[in-house]
């Protein structure tokens, strides 16, 4: 068996080293090695999106991607979502919302609408199910999953439009 | 009526409740946002090994020879386990045969009977040393003809999966091996004469396929012993004592020695009321004298753990021109897997239950074929019966020209009122529903385009009671602590914490509500039948009342009055005497520690009497005509809930509930070849719905309260799974004429109904 190998990382605004198998897929390294065991394996064959995180602001299936590629890239998993301040507006919205039972899913949901909202803040319907369509729920039916993403995007909104009164001053 | 439940919290929800009802976000959401929700995948001990099983290529081979040394000569292994390592069956103990089942489950001994039937596991240091030792256990494997088919299995020349096996209620008559495990048949009135009373009669044959439950996580455990020789077992699992008995049979331990701590459970659905690894890890962390977690795969899960039957199911119901039902026939066949124990009986039970049906003939055969054995499935062999019963209904509905709600009316079931097999319907809400379903604005809303319909379904599921314990400690600062032994698989510690809260006159914060493991809690039957906001809810209230029966005495001891001149109202104890007197919930508690022992409320229950439920859906699809695409433009689930505790909970319980039938209608379905391999083992090929398939789908929360719980509730998880595919069913026939009688209705089903292909 290869020997293991070093990478470095920036996740979730850590400067983060470990050792990896060549094989190790991220998600593998995140769980067992990094103790984030936040993003889920439910398929490890890129179908469910319970493994999702942001590589370099992207979404990812982590199960998809090799612990080795990783190297000096920018990650942000579940665990990195909440800041000082508190939860993350979908996370407050999730909560809200009810959008979630298992909680299983709930990872990758939270980490698919971030990448969503970061590059379409204010989603239709359609857009959202379509965006979070690689995001497996086998418990809500989806429809308060879709309504937490939509009060999130208000709720951004509005705090955008708050520091744009502010910075007019 | 269990004895243990009291009668003087039975009755209709008084007005005036202050958190039965509300709407609070559920108390283990904000661990499960951050991440730092513990599920049974999270686990991880020091020194622990990663256990991998090896399983059966083959669908159907006599096992000749294991050899598993090329695996234990590998370093880093440290443990290779087969049906050997198990517990020796004395062939002289009746209950031998039952016991080469159960373990036979865990490992194969003599025969493999589906592909991914275990036939030994490893422990070892990594998971690609777990990998290669695996593929190092040679086995030498003589392959039999297999049978995956239900009606090629019922055959007389079909192949024979279990040489003992005898149907169940022919035993005598017919003594030649067969894979029909059981048969059964109920009759009612004279089915002749009923049909002959008929002016209409629909007959057709219906035909499902095996579904899986779907949940996200799949299995996973993790043992460990210390040596005294004590197991503690870290599951996901609908029942930690279902786990604690499964592992106590299966390895012959006194049950004192087998702890199970369940974790957070990532879906379950029924496939997580029976255990597939948790023996396994039990066994290979004993020999190996390490911790050992075993995880299956997705590919494992698919075709390893219990789906829900594959089913044939004919139906024959005759109604006269006023719209009376005055017949039903069935006959339903189920695969049951590797193993006997389909739940055929559970879809016989439903199928014609919301109706009142005078005369009629139900025959049921359980059928052993080279498939995963089933386990439950929401509703267990519910939809499947429901679908084909319901779609005869709308045919007969639409043949008579009358309103399928008018007809469901009609016939409709009542309290008193007795089922085809003889139920007598308690207090029940059918008729709340149909009615509620047709004053819907959807039933009536205008389809506004071509190649759409409407289609409605209408089902009855019974729920459950049984056992479950709860405790309820107080603490000095009259905060409480709630600890159930039902594990919480749909939001249940949020709905029992608010029961209690309500019986305590406490708000909801001030109860903390736990699941305790097997060591620190009473027996609690597993979280599933619908049963847990009821009856783990009855077994609250109980803790809750004796905790205000124990504070009462407290207050009066304090006060030097007699107990029968404390009352407890509004969350005040008070002096009913001429000297008033009075404590707050809060005072009273943070006087319990200087005035004697603590406060500890229990609440043990074996719940007998429980409320049925039912549901009505309305759906309106789009089909396109060239390629058989349906789209879902807009779906109603109407339901009876009782008393909703947690009406968020509720919605969401209907919404999912309603998603898995809508998957089962239109996607989902297990493909095999010839050779009884499996041909769609991932999410993949094996497609559950995605955001992108279903609508906003709609809740109406029809509340006829259940006398018999302290709050009127009624299970809810159950019952949305069974309408969907009968209601999209008939929505596609109303759209383009094509009357599809097999699920899943995929495009090219429905191409071929339309005589296209």
């Amino acid at each position: 068996m290869a020997g293991k190998l070093l990478v470095s990382a920036t996740i979730n605004g850590e400067a983060v080293e470990f050792l990896c198998e060549p094989q190790q897929s991220l998600l593998t390294c995140l769980r067992d090695i990094l103790g984030l065991t936040g993003a889920k394996e439910g398929c490890n064959d890129g179908n469910c999106g319970a493994c999702s995180v942001l590589l370099n602001g992207r979404l990812v299936n982590s199960c998809l991607v090799l612990a080795a590629e990783v190297e000096g890239c920018d990650i942000v998993t579940v665990e990195g979502l909440a800041s000082w301040q508190g939860l993350h507006p979908l996370q407050e919205a999730f909560i809200a919302e009810d959008a979630l039972q298992c909680g299983y899913c709930t990872p990758g949901m939270l980490i698919a609408s971030k990448a969503l909202l970061d590059r379409n803040p204010n989603p239709t319907e359609q857009e959202i199910r379509s965006w979070l369509a690689g995001n497996l729920c086998r418990c809500t039916g989806y429809d308060k999953i879709v309504r937490a993403v939509q009060a999130a995007a208000q709720h951004l909104e509005s705090s955008r439009r708050i520091e744009r009164v502010a910075e007019k001053g | 009526m269990d004895a243990d439940v009291d009668p003087t919290v039975a009755g209709p929800p008084s007005p005036g409740l202050s958190v039965v009802g509300s709407r609070p976000p559920r108390v283990d959401a904000s661990d499960k946002v951050v991440g730092r929700a513990r599920y049974a995948m999270d686990v991880s001990l020091p020194g622990m090994l990663v256990g991998k099983v090896l399983r059966s290529p083959h669908a159907h081979a006599r096992i000749v020879s294991i050899d598993t040394r090329p695996a234990e000569a590998l370093p880093g292994v440290f443990a290779v386990v087969t049906a050997a390592d198990l517990p020796p069956i004395d062939p002289e103990d009746k209950r031998a045969s039952g016991e080469q089942t159960f373990q036979d489950r865990t490992f194969a001994s003599r025969k493999v009977l589906y592909v991914g039937h275990p036939v030994a596991a490893v422990a070892a240091r990594t998971e690609a040393i777990a990998d290669e030792a695996l593929s190092r256990i040679v086995v030498q494997y003589e392959v039999l003809p297999a049978v995956t088919d239900v009606m090629e299995a019922v055959r007389e020349d079909a192949p024979i999966l279990h040489e003992g096996l005898r149907p169940r209620s022919l035993a005598g008559q017919d003594d030649s091996p067969t894979n029909v495990a059981s048969y059964f048949e109920q009759v009612k009135g004279d089915p002749a004469a009923g049909f002959a009373e008929a002016d209409v009669i629909v007959e057709r044959v219906f035909r499902t396929k095996m579904v899986h439950q779907g949940y996200l996580e799949p299995h996973v455990s993790t043992a460990t012993w210390n040596d005294r020789g004590d197991l503690t077992i870290y599951a996901t699992t609908q029942g930690s004592f279902a786990v604690r008995d499964h592992v106590v049979r299966l390895l012959r331990l006194p049950m004192s020695r087998v702890r199970v701590i369940p974790m957070e459970v990532g879906g379950a659905f029924g496939g997580k009321n029976s255990s597939y690894v948790d023996g396994t890890a039990a066994l290979l962390a004993r020999k190996a004298r390490r911790p050992v977690k075993v995880a299956m795969s997705r590919f494992e899960t698919f075709q390893a753990t219990g789906p829900s039957s594959g089913t044939v199911i004919r139906v024959k119901m005759g109604a006269t021109r006023d719209g009376r039902i005055t017949a039903a026939e069935a006959t339903l066949t189920y695969e049951a897997g590797a193993y006997p124990g389909s739940p055929v009986g559970s879809g016989a039970h439903v199928m014609f239950s919301p109706y009142v049906i005078p005369n009629g003939r139900i025959e049921g055969y359980d059928v052993v074929v080279n498939r995963p054995a089933v386990d439950s499935y929401r509703a267990p062999g519910a939809t499947p019966a429901c679908f084909a019963a319901e779609q005869v209904v709308n045919e007969l509905a639409d043949r008579l020209g009358v309103d399928p709600i008018d007809f469901r009316l009609r016939n409709s079931a009542s309290e008193g009122s007795e089922a085809l097999d003889g139920t007598v319907q308690g207090s029940i809400g059918a008729v709340e529903v149909l009615e509620a379903a047709k004053a819907h604005p959807h039933y009536t809303a205008p389809l506004g385009g071509a190649n759409r319909g409407r289609g409605v379904a209408h089902a009855f599921w019974g729920n459950w009671g049984a056992r479950s314990s709860v405790t309820i400690t107080v603490n000095p600062d009259g905060t409480v602590a709630l600890l159930t032994g039902s594990v919480d698989v749909t939001g249940t510690r949020t709905s029992i914490a608010m029961q209690a809260a309500e019986v305590l006159g406490l708000p909801l914060e001030r109860v903390k509500a736990t699941v305790g493991d097997t060591d620190a809690i009473g027996y609690s039957d597993v979280s599933a039948g619908s049963r847990t906001t009821v009856a783990t809810g009855h077994a609250a209230v109980k803790a809750a009342k004796d905790v205000i029966a124990k504070m009462c005495a407290r207050a009066a001891d304090i006060w030097g009055v007699p107990v029968d001149g404390i009352a407890f109202r509004d969350g005040v104890f008070r002096t009913t005497g001429d000297i008033a007197r009075a404590f707050t919930f809060v005072e009273l508690a943070g006087l319990l520690p200087d005035t004697g022992n603590v406060v500890i409320g229990v609440g043990n229950v074996d719940v007998g009497d429980w409320g049925a439920s039912f549901g009505t859906h309305i759906a309106d699809v789009e089909v396109d005509p060239e390629t058989g695409k349906v789209t879902l433009l807009r779906y109603t689930v109407v339901q009876d809930v009782g008393k909703a505790i947690h009406p968020v909970e509720v919605e969401g319980q209907l919404q999912g509930g309603a998603t898995q039938g809508i998957g089962w209608a239109l996607y989902e379905g297990y493909d095999y070849d010839s050779n009884g391999q499996m041909l769609n083992p991932t999410l993949l090929d094996y497609k559950l719905p995605t955001m992108m398939d279903v609508p906003a789908i709609e809740t109406v929360l029809v509340e006829v309260p259940y006398p018999g719980h302290p709050f009127g509730a009624r299970g809810v998880g159950e019952t949305p799974i069974m309408p969907p595919p009968a209601a999209i069913a008939e929505a596609i026939y109303q759209a383009v004429g094509a009357r599809v009688c097999d699920l899943p209705m995929t495009p090219a089903r429905i191409l071929e109904s339309l005589g296209i292909i």
